[in-house]
């Protein structure tokens, strides 16, 4: 049976709240936006509850640290419903007393979660690296990223920490939203859809500042200087910076270098 | 006609490449030979400003030869007194001269920095006038980065060999780490290389800024709010292939001296050949020995991470590395009686020596086994290398055997698996060294 809801992380622990009020233990939970009905199965369509999503919330922090209770969140922005049921598996065994489970690398479930979290933890560490700013006219420092998973919310505190005395937006084309920080707090954003091409042709519309191109020329004279040419390691490159990543690199990008 | 337009052409070429792009060409392309680039280690927080220290490090690009970007690495200047023979901004050298002013250093890291280019600043030079006068520039930099910018990233400092005890605690009190290199990994190299150099104008430095450090250290249960010093600690560079050293004794020289100054890492530069005036130097256009550069790297981590003492892995008897297999497999293949490990009863320090098996698979393994015995199937999906580890290991299933197999079966076995490796070693690296 599969328990549909709304693709947000409060809806996927409403999921785990019902699962126990009506012991359905071998539901699936699945976002309505990945749903295909199947006029054989009978399914649920599950509505968000916060008091419900909170009561599962803090019964998972009486049972497991604060690390393993955030991996849960961090495991579910992998966005993949196979991860969504492991994860689901593991949350119902936790609640059932096993709450060691999350070690047993043994089991398939908890492999396939701490696999899922590995991924979201680098694609989270590309971001703090891969993000570049662009300075606007008017001071704003602006990037656009498509990560391969919904790790925005992950690096907010990274970026507020370091770039305090800038604001800043980051936006996620992929997700269509993005993390403005005004310089006293982060806000979500959603760009209507002439704003968001707009930034992605963001040299054309958005007015830079008339040293971004000076700064954007420097770096990449400087990305070509620190190369060692008889060290030559493409294979080596590319699987550190692979190809879907270059699109917002400037140091990729060599339309104007001098050499 | 054509040559007139050929010449507009350059002329415009020129013009628009402007003086702070040049000299970024020169003094980045100087830098590049100092291979650390590492941005980890430092705690330091973002107070009232703009930056701070990530304290695991962050490569924010890698350029074409593998390499991570993580710090506006460039020299001050690449005039220098020194004539040192492996080196490209030497005396003798005939080649474009540049210096930053202090202005355009600060400027370049402010402007890098908050596009999130870099994780901060690794600032070298070569010596002008004298060792004091160089140090006092340098610190002028660092001192505007952190008091005028309010910049708290990462500053990795070269120190200056013979700079003032006075200048080269200041200087510690602001950047993040110090690093001074012991360019060829013996005297008697350096005495071949750079004869106007010696270890101990390396050592004394290290000696002090350590000193000062662990006094810090001592302090620090005492008062509540230290000072920072050098908090990311200290590094050192070897160059390797330039002069005949074996592993053995460069291996020695970085076990010494990771003992005797707390070193946070020392890194092993393959040498790049840049001149073919010294006939003792390998000549231009002879590949760098990237592979055996990899295996010290590997032995380096072995040591500093997987509890081995460098006497298992290089001693008087077996004193170069084998570039075919890494030092932790020849290691195992050299003591079979060690062999094969039970994953299922071992301490966790006999499982990470099992070739094929990182630290996190073995605490993985440490972990799943409280749920009981594990068995191959499970041991696959953890992430090691199962095909090199399956010869040294037994899991819950694994059929009994009678007696040893043959140790050159199993590094057969291994490297007929691995033959890209093997093709590397046998074209590019073993000339170089017969």
């Amino acid at each position: 049976m599969h328990y549909i809801f709304d693709g947000t992380y409060y809806g996927w622990l409403t999921c785990v709240f019902e699962a126990f009020e009506r012991k359905e233990f071998e539901a699936r939970p699945i976002s309505v936006d990945r749903y295909i009905p199947d006029m054989f199965a009978v399914d649920r369509t599950i509505t968000t509850s916060t008091d419900k999503a909170m009561r599962v919330s803090k019964g998972l922090a009486m049972r497991l640290d604060k690390k393993s209770r955030m991996d849960f969140y961090r495991a579910f922005l992998f966005e993949d419903e196979a991860v969504w049921q492991a994860a689901f598996y593991l949350c119902i065994e936790i609640f059932r007393g096993n709450t060691a489970i999350l070690s047993n690398y043994g089991n398939d479930a908890v492999l396939k979660f701490s696999e899922a979290l590995h991924k979201v933890s680098r694609e989270r560490h590309r971001m703090k690296a891969f993000v570049r700013f662009q300075r606007a006219a008017d001071g704003m420092f602006f990037a656009v990223v498509e990560p391969d998973f919904n790790v925005l919310p992950l690096i907010i505190t990274f970026f507020t920490n370091r770039y305090t005395d800038q604001p800043w937006i980051i936006y996620d084309l992929k997700r269509k939203y993005g993390i403005y920080w005004d310089k006293i707090r982060v806000t979500e954003v959603q760009l209507n859809e002439g704003d968001s091409t707009a930034m992605m042709q963001s040299s054309t519309v958005v007015s830079l500042d008339t040293q971004e191109e000076y700064y954007t020329n420097l770096w990449q004279q400087y990305f070509k200087s620190t190369n060692i040419k008889a060290r030559r390691n493409m294979k080596l490159h590319l699987r550190h910076v692979p190809k879907r990543y270059w699109k917002y690199l400037p140091e990729k990008q060599f339309g104007n270098i001098k050499s | 006609m054509i040559t007139n337009i050929f010449s507009i052409f350059v002329l415009k070429n020129t013009l628009s490449m402007d003086r702070l792009e040049e000299k970024l060409k020169i003094l980045a392309d100087a830098a590049k030979y100092d291979v650390s680039c590492s941005s980890s280690g430092s705690k330091r927080k973002n107070v009232g400003g703009i930056g701070d220290a990530s304290s695991s490090g962050i490569c924010h690009t890698y350029t074409e030869d593998g390499r991570c970007v993580s710090l506006l690495k460039i020299l001050l200047t690449n005039h220098c007194i020194y004539d040192c023979a492996f080196c490209v901004s030497r005396k003798s050298n005939d080649i474009q001269r540049a210096a930053f002013t202090v202005e355009e250093v600060v400027k370049l890291t402010m402007n890098f920095y908050r596009r999130n280019y870099i994780e901060g600043l690794f600032l070298s030079s070569g010596i002008f006038k004298n060792a004091d006068y160089t140090m006092e520039r340098l610190l002028k930099i660092v001192k505007k980065l952190r008091l005028e910018e309010r910049y708290n990233g990462y500053i990795h400092l070269k120190t200056i060999p013979g700079a003032s005890d006075e200048m080269i605690r200041e200087a510690g009190l602001y950047v993040d780490r110090m690093s001074i290199n012991l360019e060829m990994p013996t005297e008697k190299g350096l005495q071949l290389m750079a004869p106007e150099k010696d270890h101990e104008s390396v050592k004394k430095p290290l000696h002090f800024i350590n000193q000062q450090i662990q006094a810090l250290k001592h302090e620090s249960k005492l008062i509540k709010h230290k000072p920072s010093f050098v908090p990311a600690g200290q590094s050192t560079q070897m160059v390797i292939g330039a002069t005949p050293e074996n592993d053995f004794e460069i291996m020695s020289v970085a076990d010494t001296f990771y003992k005797d100054y707390n070193l946070k890492r020392v890194y092993y530069s393959g040498y790049i050949p840049i001149q073919n005036d010294h006939s003792l130097l390998p000549q231009i256009g002879s590949k760098p020995p990237l592979v055996r550069e990899n295996r010290l790297y590997q032995t380096d981590w072995l040591l500093r991470f997987y509890g081995f003492q460098l006497d298992e892995i290089l001693n008087p008897t077996f004193q170069h590395l084998d570039l075919e297999i890494d030092p932790k497999l020849s290691w195992a293949l050299r003591n079979p009686h060690v062999f094969p490990v039970d994953i299922n009863t071992a301490d966790y320090k006999m499982i990470i020596r099992i070739p094929g098996v990182g630290r996190q698979s073995a605490l993985k393994i440490i972990q799943a086994r409280k749920f009981g015995r594990l068995h191959e199937y499970q041991i696959k999906k953890m992430g090691i290398a199962f095909n090199r580890a399956r010869h040294f290991m037994r899991c819950a299933d694994s059929p009994f055997q009678l007696g040893y197999t043959s140790m050159e079966a199993v590094r057969a076995k291994i490297v007929q698996k691995n033959p890209a490796k093997a093709a590397i070693v046998n074209s590019s690296q073993l000339n170089l060294f017969s």
